[in-house]
């Protein structure tokens, strides 16, 4: 009887599966209509069709032009870009927030604990204050969030605290050092632009991505996910004392190490290329837990998919509620904070099932 | 199986905490653990365990040395069973006993269906397999207990160090699990675990190191070593040991009678 409930509860898994990435290719679908220049659903399948075909036939095939010049540059120069990266962003985010959670053994925890957003956005601030241009607040954001989250892991190491507490003090530290030093730029920075240019990017926003941005987030976002989800069913050994883990035979520090290098590489490509956007890494896993359970097998798929999708759907709202664009980082707080309280209230967030 | 413990010393930094301390058990031991707190009873399990690495001494499982094998290689070889704590995060029963099967699943592998059965099998044999789907935050201190032996036993390791597999259990649970231990023994695993009740290592145990300051005060049967004045000793407080004959069977038991 076990048995077949077991086998029950797997294709009840799958079914949910198939929900989520129906929902997925929807959104990301819809986000291309909804905006402030119309675009028909025909047209865009056709555009997009069309320049899939070109890709895979190296320019030799197209379909006939039915549409307008002005909708394929919408489609596939300003809208393309923005969603495929809300879509990179939201999933970075989100896996990178599952991971950490696991490791730390603790729901919790967000993927910036170990100083990813916050290294990340002194480097941005940095970068605006010497005038860099777009490209080099780009870099200087990711090479900052790699930095301090290394220099937070180098900490951890020298510490007698056991691992994952030493992780999260040392985390704690970095952060706030690097915190400050985003409070000493702006201090120094010119009031008159690079004031404002930098609390805007520490808003996080998608409004100004490019197709250079797209290629900058792309790879690390990839490199990143592809161990996680490998290692995934290894992950759930994480979650154990190391003591239990160990004697299971986990190298449980070099587990460690992969799942930190790869949670900070997808979050430092998207800090770079979004800004702050918070709350993504910490909401989402929680309703994969409600809805996949609690085995990384699952929760890593599922929380790639659902985290772009959800970013998605932020950004679309983002571009479309008011005259101006409202910065992502507000709206994902606007959601997250009232979700985290029904959780909190309603209690017990990881025990429950 | 056997292991063998040669004249292990560790220490903490400066402080030495086992002064040389040796034994061995072979298959079908159920060796208890006793001390008073704080003895090095947790320290002598990390060794054991490869977690510590002795200042001097050697650990040989059929003559190898332990420092010579890698995570997997031990993990094969012995399981620990912690102290049931409280999980971050509330896997099901059967997801839990799975990842006892680490060593024998790919690194970028998961558990097949062939594991699944595996683990039903054990979890049957515990007689905790109703509980399969179950949360494993939603079970009892008992279940609990059972479920991490179901875990230790799909690991296909020999010897079982366990951590005081019955704090906090009430009296009838730490039966059923004390029991389990003893059939284990008698299926052929090589059982080490600690207590704090003396009646314990006289009921199921058929070997007991009494450690005390790091140094083993008596190794051998129960009946034989456990006298009133080395429980005496061993705990500083005066020991009477007794013996009881029940439905034929001669049973020795420990009653503390007071400060010395």
């Amino acid at each position: 009887m076990t048995k077949r409930k077991k086998e029950k509860r797997a294709v009840h898994y799958s079914y949910r599966f198939a929900i989520l990435a129906a929902a997925f290719v929807l959104v990301f679908l819809g986000s291309f209509v909804v905006g402030r220049y119309a675009v028909s659903p025909g047209s865009l399948l056709k555009i997009l069709i069309s320049r899939l075909m070109e890709l895979v036939s190296f320019g030799k095939w197209s379909l006939v032009q039915t549409w307008t010049q002005r909708e394929e540059l919408v489609v596939l120069s300003i809208r393309f870009p923005r969603i495929v990266c809300a879509a990179l962003v939201g999933a970075a985010l989100s896996a990178a927030g599952v991971s950490y959670q696991g490791m730390f053994k603790n729901p919790m925890v967000s993927p910036d604990l170990m100083g990813a957003s916050t290294g990340a956005g002194f480097g941005a601030a940095l970068a605006i204050l010497l005038s860099l241009g777009y490209l080099g607040i780009t870099v200087s954001a990711f090479a900052f969030g790699l930095v301090a989250v290394l220099l937070a892991y180098c900490v951890s190491r020298f510490s007698r605290f056991k691992a994952s507490m030493a992780l999260i003090l040392a985390g704690v530290m970095i952060s706030s050092l690097f915190s400050a030093c985003t409070s000493f730029v702006k201090l120094v920075a010119d009031t008159t632009e690079q004031l404002p240019a930098i609390t805007y990017w520490l808003m996080g926003s998608l409004s100004s991505v490019k197709m250079v941005d797209l290629k900058f987030a792309f790879w690390p976002i990839l490199v990143g996910a592809v161990p996680l989800v490998l290692l995934r069913w290894r992950m759930n050994l994480l979650t154990l004392s190391e003591a239990e883990a160990r004697s299971m035979g986990i190298h449980t520090g070099r587990l460690r190490l992969v799942v930190i290098l790869c949670a900070t590489l997808m979050t430092s490509a998207s800090v770079a290329v979004s800004g702050m956007i918070g709350w993504v890494g910490l909401v989402i896993p929680h309703f994969c837990r409600m809805i996949f359970g609690y085995d990384y097998r699952r929760l890593i798929p599922a929380s790639l998919l659902m985290g772009g999708t959800f970013l998605m759907i932020v950004d679309d709202i983002a571009r479309n509620i008011a005259a101006s664009e409202i910065p992502l980082g507000i709206l994902t707080s606007f959601v997250g904070a009232p979700v985290f309280i029904y959780l909190i209230l309603r209690g017990g967030l990881a025990s429950e099932d | 199986m056997r292991i063998e413990v040669k004249d292990l010393r560790f220490s903490y930094g400066g402080a030495e905490v086992l002064h040389g301390i040796s034994f061995a058990a072979g298959a079908g031991d159920v060796v208890a653990v006793l001390g008073p707190n704080g003895v090095g009873k947790s320290t002598l399990f990390r060794c054991l365990l490869g977690f510590l690495r002795p200042r001097s001494g050697q650990i040989l499982l059929d003559g190898k040395n332990i420092r010579s094998m890698d995570h997997q290689e031990l993990a094969r070889q012995i399981a620990y069973i912690p102290q049931s704590a409280a999980p971050a995060f509330n896997y099901t029963v059967l997801d839990s006993v799975l990842m006892g099967m680490t060593s024998q699943i790919g690194v970028f592998s998961s558990p097949t269906a062939a594991h699944r059965e595996k683990a039903m099998e054990a979890l049957e044999s515990l007689g905790i397999a109703h509980l399969a789907n179950r949360g494993c935050g939603r079970i009892s201190g008992g279940e609990k207990q059972m479920m991490l032996l179901a875990r230790a036993l799909v690991q296909d390791a020999k010897i079982l160090i366990m951590d005081e597999p019955t704090a906090s259990l009430d009296y009838g649970n730490s039966f059923r699990v004390m029991r389990r231990i003893e059939t284990l023994g008698e299926a052929g695993y090589t059982v080490i675990f600690s207590t704090h009740e003396p009646n314990q290592a006289f009921r199921y145990a058929s070997r007991v190191l009494a450690l005390r300051d790091g140094r083993l005060l008596a190794d051998g049967r129960p009946a034989e070593v456990l006298h009133e004045d080395t429980l005496s000793a061993l705990y500083g407080i005066g020991v009477a040991v007794r013996c009881a004959e029940v439905d034929g069977m001669n049973y020795s038991i420990s009653i503390p009678k007071g400060e010395k």
